[in-house]
């Protein structure tokens, strides 16, 4: 099996070029254990981000044959072919697959993605119900993998844009009975939900079922009727 | 010192569902046409002038574009209608509706609506 590398060598490369290696064609191989192949007894200058292998940590997304993917759990006997492996698009390259993650957290802290609480700090734990935990859960999934990111073909052309984990990350805690926060401002503008022209492929590159075109057009509804409603609470 | 590769102008023929997006963003137009097209037919019933707008309506330019107009339209309803259970989460005593659910009712809707406005016209 050929993989098909993109490298970046800063102060070497002008611009990112293919580099091809030949790795075992093996059933249990995920594509980072190719790349971890290569590095470890073929050409240990090639630079990734990876973790856990597990799909938890989202350290390992890359552009697999131009799909958004974590490596990790994109495994060989997917592809019959040569497999393109490229940086996350979106983002600036540092070195080979690495890319510059630092606008993400950036947008990521702009939605204050914890819980926000006023007054009195708690005698003791909150209880929720399961329909509360229900309410939330699903976007609590997000592992910051930034997949939707680079499938967003509008943060792409407009890195201004919050994105779709940040905003759906700020819906985790918009829903949550706990929180009591209020993330209006920051989500309803242009670089907001109303960036958003809802082409839904973060919702298809996700890989943890995050859904996150769905919590963008359910703020675009709840920011919507509290525009025209101003007496009505974030919870409406 | 990191790379950031040039803008890509050509962006939406990359993935073909960046293609139907795009695609269902542009048959809005026709939406605005149809708009049109039925306020003009409206002003002309008011003036009682619809003899003169249907002459118009009939030249073969106004013909085709209403034919290629009733298809954009369609498809932007059909994909608009099926995106809207992304917009609308309904919950019932806890029971979340599901999507099918929401995207029939939707259709149902429309062709209620459709099925009047051809009894009342008919």
């Amino acid at each position: 099996m050929i993989l098909r590398v993109s490298r970046y060598r800063p102060g070497v490369d002008a611009e990112p070029v293919f580099q091809d290696y030949e790795v075992p064609d093996r059933d249990d191989w995920a594509i980072l254990d190719a790349l971890n192949h290569i590095k470890d007894t073929v050409d240990g200058t090639l630079s990734f981000r990876w973790s856990c292998r597990m799909g938890i940590c989202g350290s390992c997304g890359m552009t697999v044959n131009g799909e958004p993917k974590l490596t990790c759990g994109t495994f060989l006997t997917d592809f019959t072919g040569p497999v393109t492996v490229e940086p996350l698009r979106g983002f600036a390259v540092i070195r080979d697959l690495v890319v510059d993650i630092d606008p993400f957290l950036a947008n990521l802290s702009k939605v204050t993605p914890w819980l926000v609480r006023e007054g009195e700090e708690p005698a003791s734990e909150f209880a929720q119900t399961p329909e509360q935990l229900e309410a939330y859960k699903q976007y609590s999934m997000c592992i910051n993998c930034m997949l939707c990111y680079s499938a967003c073909p509008v943060y792409v052309l407009n890195p201004d844009f919050l994105g779709p984990a940040a905003i759906a990350l700020a819906q985790r805690y918009n829903l949550d009975s706990r929180d009591m926060g209020d993330r209006f401002d920051v989500l309803s503008s242009e670089e907001g939900v109303w960036g958003c022209t809802f082409v839904g492929e973060c919702t298809s590159a996700c890989p943890k079922h995050v859904d996150p075109a769905e919590a963008i057009q359910r703020y675009k509804l709840t920011a919507a009727l509290r525009s025209v409603l101003p007496f009505s609470r974030r919870r409406s | 010192m990191s790379y950031s590769p040039p803008r890509d102008r050509l962006w939406f023929l990359r993935r073909r569902a960046y293609l139907v997006f795009v695609l269902r963003e542009l048959t809005s137009l026709f939406v605005a046409w149809s708009a049109v097209y039925l306020i003009l037919l409206l002003d002309a019933f008011a003036d009682g002038a619809l003899p003169a707008f249907w002459d118009w309506a009939g030249t073969p330019w106004v013909l085709a574009l209403n034919v290629v107009a009733l298809a954009a339209v369609t498809f932007h309803a059909v994909t608009f209608l099926n995106l809207a259970p992304k917009a609308t989460v309904i919950r019932l005593d806890g029971w979340r509706v599901p999507d099918f659910m929401i995207v029939g009712g939707n259709f149902s809707a429309w062709l209620a609506v459709s099925a009047l406005i051809l009894w009342v016209l008919w």
